[in-house]
């Protein structure tokens, strides 16, 4: 059947499949089967099939709401990112004639430092006696810390859409460089203004870029951690850091398993049906 | 009129959107050589002595150490797994191509903190002990979709007539693949090996998951965010971090987008 310059094709391909498997699929099953388990009073896991988990967390509201902020915060947070980051992409597909390679490189730069630091650098530039607070009392502007710049679901929003800035800008900016000049130009011939045409062709089909944002971004940071430990303060406070505190000091494995399960799986089937709705759109343009 | 005006716009938020993606990246290194405690303006007198901290201080050395070493096998690792991967998914048609493309790519869509856990839960199952392995293998898995995606976009440029001249003047497949392939996607490799680098070196929550008792550096400077007194030293490490990042991110990018390969010219 398979002819043999194909099994060294296949034969290559094994490494990395492989690793997949062991090091994310077989881990995440794991953490399904874990989520079945509980914790004896001792400490120790008893690891026969009990729903306790999810039970508790059906039962508590707060479990519930902390992942229903998540959600919120991931849905504003890949809203403004990708709101912020169209006219850039469009920019540079568009207008931008020289120096588009620089203008990649520089927009990409960022990213590429670490996380941890941008987010402590936000919580410096932020804080109460921080960066843009001190500036503004040394400049006279004005008298009193503003105070609503940390710790708050706002400040974890400001970050996040930092954070994941590249991972709009790029996919966005890719499928609107392979869009047909030539069919705006018709939407132009055809008697569409601007603002018209920019709806009913440009965006449609720079859709594919936009989706692309939405999956990368949106799942993620449900699960951001570190954002909302540092600078989220306890409005802002999201599921990570539930469950890392049930593999941390409250040492209840089955139980963080459960709601990480919980998560996943609710954060995925959002960003499916999102991207579904999405694609009906792109859609509307052939 | 309005089309210039349109574009006016775009320029004008263009270059605000990028003030806000440097901010704070040039904050942290003005305020590492500010002679305080507190990271607040107005600026007091320059000083170095924070940097100064930070050399005499062993557990930094450590910390360093151990991310060298993790950030070195990682690369090495994702992008050799990389480069066969890509080869195979350029080189030949397989079936089911793009599930799989689609498979590899997970890794970057799953939240780092479940993928730190899980790989926590399986490791104990296993009986495999935390520590500096255990990170290489979830900073692999991260790093492995960046190289195929790096590499595939080199490997896509190919001429497979090269590759089937050199076969036909009678190169075994081995000589082919380190007289042809290698210098042609050698670019690449670079690019990859850098940024996998770069990747492991920064990343924070699957370390802080997995390295027990050998903290890696961001892990390492996670435990020093809590004491304000700390903080001007975690300044001047983190700005030294960007400097290094930025060096060796400018270089890879360069080497992605270089059009010939070495040795062919």
């Amino acid at each position: 059947m398979t002819t043999s310059p194909n099994r060294a094709g296949y034969l290559q391909l094994a490494p990395g499949l492989i690793l997949v498997l062991a090091a994310m699929l077989v881990p995440l099953f794991l953490l399904l089967v874990a989520s079945f388990w509980s914790i004896q009073p001792g400490g120790d896991i008893d690891t026969s099939f009990t729903l306790a988990n999810y039970a508790k967390l059906t039962e508590r509201p707060g479990y519930a709401q902390i992942i229903l902020r998540s959600i919120g915060i991931a849905a504003c947070v890949t809203l403004v990112t990708i709101l912020l980051a169209y006219p850039l992409a469009y920019f540079v597909a568009f207008d931008v004639r020289k120096h588009k390679l620089i203008l990649l490189i520089l927009i990409t730069l960022p990213f590429w430092t670490s996380y941890l630091l941008r987010v402590f650098a936000w919580k410096v530039i932020l804080g109460w006696n921080g960066v843009i607070n001190s500036g503004l009392t040394t400049a006279g502007l004005i008298e009193e810390p503003l105070a609503f710049l940390l710790y708050n679901p706002f400040s974890v929003v400001v970050t996040l859409s930092h954070a994941w800035a590249t991972f709009a800008i790029l996919p966005i900016y890719l499928s609107l460089e392979k869009i047909d000049r030539n069919l705006i130009s018709a939407a132009a011939d055809l008697g569409d203004g601007p603002v018209r045409s920019f709806f009913r062709v440009t965006l449609p089909l720079s859709m594919p870029g936009v989706m692309a944002a939405v999956f990368i971004i949106f799942i993620p940071t449900v699960g951001d951690y570190i954002t909302p430990a540092l600078i989220g303060g306890p409005d802002g406070l999201m599921v990570s850091n539930l469950i890392q505190a049930q593999f941390g000091k409250a040492n209840n494995w089955p139980f963080g398993a459960a709601i990480s399960v919980v998560s996943i799986v609710t954060v995925s089937v959002i960003a499916l049906v999102t991207v579904a709705g999405l694609r009906r759109f792109a859609g509307s343009a052939r | 009129m309005t089309a210039r005006r349109g574009r006016r716009l775009r320029q004008v938020f263009s270059s605000g959107y990028l003030v806000y993606l440097y901010l704070p990246i040039v904050i942290l290194p003005i305020f590492s050589f500010n002679d305080s405690f507190y990271i607040s303006f107005p600026l007091q007198a320059f000083t170095t002595r924070w940097y100064e901290e930070l050399a005499s201080d062993p557990s930094i050395i450590a910390a360093l150490a151990s991310s060298l070493q993790i950030a070195a096998a990682t690369a090495l690792i994702s992008t050799f797994f990389g480069v066969l991967t890509a080869r195979a998914l350029t080189r030949y048609r397989l079936r089911y191509q793009k599930s799989m493309l689609a498979a590899i790519m997970l890794p970057i869509v799953i939240p780092e903190l479940i993928l730190g856990v899980s790989l926590l839960v399986a490791l104990n199952q296993v009986g495999l002990g935390l520590g500096k392995w255990a990170v290489v293998a979830g900073h692999t898995l991260i790093c492995f979709p960046f190289a195929v995606a790096i590499l595939l976009s080199r490997f896509e440029g190919f001429d497979l007539a090269l590759e089937e001249a050199s076969l036909d003047l009678g190169e075994s497949p081995w000589q082919t693949f380190w007289r042809v392939v290698f210098p042609l996607a050698l670019p690449g490799i670079v690019a990859s090996v850098l940024l996998t680098f770069t990747i492991s070196f920064d990343e924070f929550l699957i370390a802080f998951f997995l390295s027990a008792s050998e903290p890696t550096l961001p892990v390492y400077l996670w435990g020093q965010l809590r004491f304000p007194k700390k903080l001007p030293s975690a300044l001047a490490l983190g700005s030294l971090i960007i400097v290094a990042s930025f060096i060796v991110v400018t270089i890879a990018e360069l080497m992605r987008r270089r059009r010939t390969g070495w040795g062919t010219k």
